[in-house]
């Protein structure tokens, strides 16, 4: 089968500062369906800029980049965004919720542009609160992202990014703002998903989240470096029984199954 | 995104800062409240204007006297003295399509009856003078065609003149003295109002003007001529003809005389008034612009605080189009939200103008319509930069604005 996510020989070099910045230097990469792909790299190692070229938010200065078969370079900026709307779902470090919205009414914004416009409201609504569900969220789905913790928050931007059933989920930075325990928390959700047979691409500086994904890509200075299959993979749910032992052991919570 | 989607959005975003939308809004309110009631007032004034002109008769020609030379000297207009009665029998005699024609002689005499005086202008006219002027004689008659050739000592009165007289008693039948000359009353006229140049129509005393001419002022001339058309459409044919015969009479000495139709003097004494409006309105309108201003720079400082929603919205699938109409509908909706309260206002404080100043307030639709339909394209207007201008930003840029 055909990689969902194919690029050959990506730069992108920045021209706004006086000097260029060539911040990704040829990077070649085939993302196949079902794979889980944290990329990595130090500050200034180019990650971001190729988390935006894969998410179509960004355009590469040159080579080509395969989308479930699509060819990106060539389309326009609204052609664009229909892709962002049905083949990428969007996770991002700081949530980028909208405030003062409900967390149902978040979910169903993709769906409000693109193909999806012409759905039903009802319709609309039972597919949000379905994505809702699979986060776990689905009780909360009337509150407000400053009623939220920071890890329902993000699960509801998971949510939001899964409701088009995108072909790839992209999360830059998802755990950035999160502490540890979220963070195991939400990298089980995306075990889950991948599970499920979701494709997931994210970014992260964090080795131990890293430890979660199948495949990890290190980047330095632009150029991909190191391109290895995680052997030691760390499962969220034993993460977290440990985690809750460990807790219960120093008193912060009862104990499980008390 | 669907429209009812976009009016949510942009219902919930005003919602969210509801003191600075009012605000905003209140430019929009104050600019459509200023223009309906400027206008209200304006076409009040000339509604009154028309009535007034109304009040003059129908299909009304008016001959005035012109200006006149003598040895060199040109008088100014008014001040001819060769408009006599002898042109009015002229031109009854010869111009068709004429339903009534009299002279009217004006002066200003120091009147006695019943004990009382009172001055008040006596005018010289014909019997046809009342019918021409569609002027109702409510208690007795006009004077007839002979009473005006046997230089009739009769007079019929307005309505003033008979209240300042005969605060009590019938009029009719009583004797009003005119230079010391006895008058019989014998009609009393309905009450017609104030006249454009704003005197009392009803402050007069009309006699015959033969009357007039040989015993009260011993002029030879007239003041004015009226003339009534049988229509409207013959208006203009009689004003010719009228012209052509008088011209004729004079002989080839130059015009001393004027010919207007009741049209217009109507335009002459509306023009006032609509240049008013229409001044009031400009000034009500600038406050309009005003208030757009005041949109456009909400609109740009909300476009500025929500960058990183635009953000959001563009990276999961919205295209600059859906943005560009939700800041849209934002700016029009505020506008015209303000807009319709404006016509309340505009409505309100023409009805309160009205009554503590007892001005004649029309409020008109159209002008409703044209404030609402301008205070929602001022929205579009002002409104398009800014949503432009969020619709055209970058994403990435967009999410990482802080």
């Amino acid at each position: 089968m055909a990689p969902v996510v194919q690029i050959t020989d990506i730069h992108k070099i920045y021209e706004s500062g006086e000097v260029p910045v060539h911040a990704v230097r040829g990077v070649s990469l085939d993302i196949q369906r079902g794979e889980f792909v944290a990329l990595m790299g130090a500050s200034g190692s180019g990650k971001s800029t190729l988390m935006n070229v894969l998410g179509c938010l960004d355009r590469p200065t040159r080579g080509t980049y395969l989308l479930d078969g699509v060819d990106v370079g060539s389309l326009n900026r609204n052609d664009l965004a229909d892709l962002r709307n049905q083949k990428l779902g969007f996770v991002f470090q700081g949530f980028n919720l909208l405030a003062r919205t409900t967390a149902l009414e978040n979910v169903e914004l993709p769906m409000l542009y693109g193909r999806n416009r012409k759905l039903s409201s009802k319709e609309i609504r039972e597919r949000a609160m379905h994505c809702l569900d699979i986060v776990g969220l689905s009780k909360r789905f009337d509150h407000f992202p400053n009623q939220l913790s920071g890890g329902q928050q993000q699960r509801v931007a998971i949510a939001r990014g899964l409701v088009n059933s995108p072909q790839v989920l992209l999360a830059d930075e998802p755990t950035g703002n999160l502490d540890s325990k979220t963070s195991v928390e939400v990298m089980g959700v995306f075990q889950k998903l991948n599970d499920e047979g979701i494709t997931i691409v994210m970014v992260t500086h964090e080795l131990d989240i890293a430890h979660y994904c199948k495949r990890n890509l290190i980047l330095r200075d632009g150029v991909v470096v190191r391109d290895e299959i995680v052997k030691d993979r760390l499962i969220a749910e034993h993460e977290m029984s440990k985690l809750r032992s460990a807790e219960a052991a120093a008193k912060l919570t009862a104990a499980p199954g008390s | 995104m669907r429209f009812t989607n976009t009016l949510r959005v942009a219902l919930r975003a005003l919602r969210r800062n509801t003191l600075r939308s009012i605000l905003t809004a209140l430019g929009i309110i104050i600019g459509v409240g200023a223009v309906i009631t400027m206008v209200s007032i304006g076409n009040g004034a000339k509604s009154q204007v028309e009535a007034q002109v109304a009040s003059l008769g129908q299909n009304l020609i008016t001959v005035f006297p012109g200006s006149f030379s003598s040895g060199g000297m040109r008088s100014g207009f008014g001040f001819s003295t060769t408009l006599t009665p002898e042109d009015a029998d002229a031109i009854a005699a010869e111009v068709k399509d004429i339903d009534g024609i009299s002279p009217e002689i004006r002066d200003r005499n120091q009147v006695l009856a019943n004990g009382l005086n009172w001055n008040t202008q006596v005018n010289g006219v014909g019997p046809d003078y009342t019918y021409v002027r569609s002027w109702a004689v409510v208690q007795g008659t006009m004077f007839s065609e002979q009473e005006v050739k046997s230089l009739g000592k009769v007079a019929v009165i307005g309505k003033t003149v008979a209240d300042q007289l005969f605060p009590n008693e019938d009029p009719i039948g009583q004797t009003l003295r005119i230079r010391n000359l006895p008058f019989r009353i014998i009609g009393v006229l309905g009450p017609k109002g104030f006249s454009i140049m704003g005197s009392d129509q009803d402050d007069v005393v009309l006699i015959p003007y033969t009357s007039h001419m040989r015993r009260v002022s011993r002029r030879s001339y007239i003041s004015q001529l009226l003339i009534q058309a049988t229509g409207p459409e013959k208006l203009d044919k009689v004003k010719q003809n009228v012209e052509d015969l008088l011209t004729q009479r004079r002989k080839g000495r130059e015009p001393d005389f004027t010919v207007r139709t009741q049209e217009e003097i109507a335009a002459a004494a509306t023009q006032t008034s609509k240049t008013m409006t229409l001044l009031l309105a400009a000034i009500a309108g600038v406050s309009l612009v005003v208030g757009g201003i005041g949109i456009m720079n909400i609109m740009l400082v909300s476009v500025t605080e929500r960058t990183r929603e635009i953000g959001i919205r563009l990276a999961i699938g919205a295209h600059g189009k859906d943005v560009l109409t939700q800041f849209l509908i934002e700016a029009i909706l505020l506008s015209s939200l303000g807009g319709i309260m404006g016509v309340t206002l505009g409505i309100g404080a023409s009805q309160f103008v009205s009554y503590y100043n007892g001005w004649p307030v029309l409020v008109s639709t159209s002008s409703i319509v044209v404030a609402v339909a301008f205070s929602a394209s001022v929205g579009v207007f002002f409104g398009f930069y800014p949503a432009r201008k969020a619709a055209q930003l970058d994403p990435i840029d967009a999410l990482r604005y802080e």
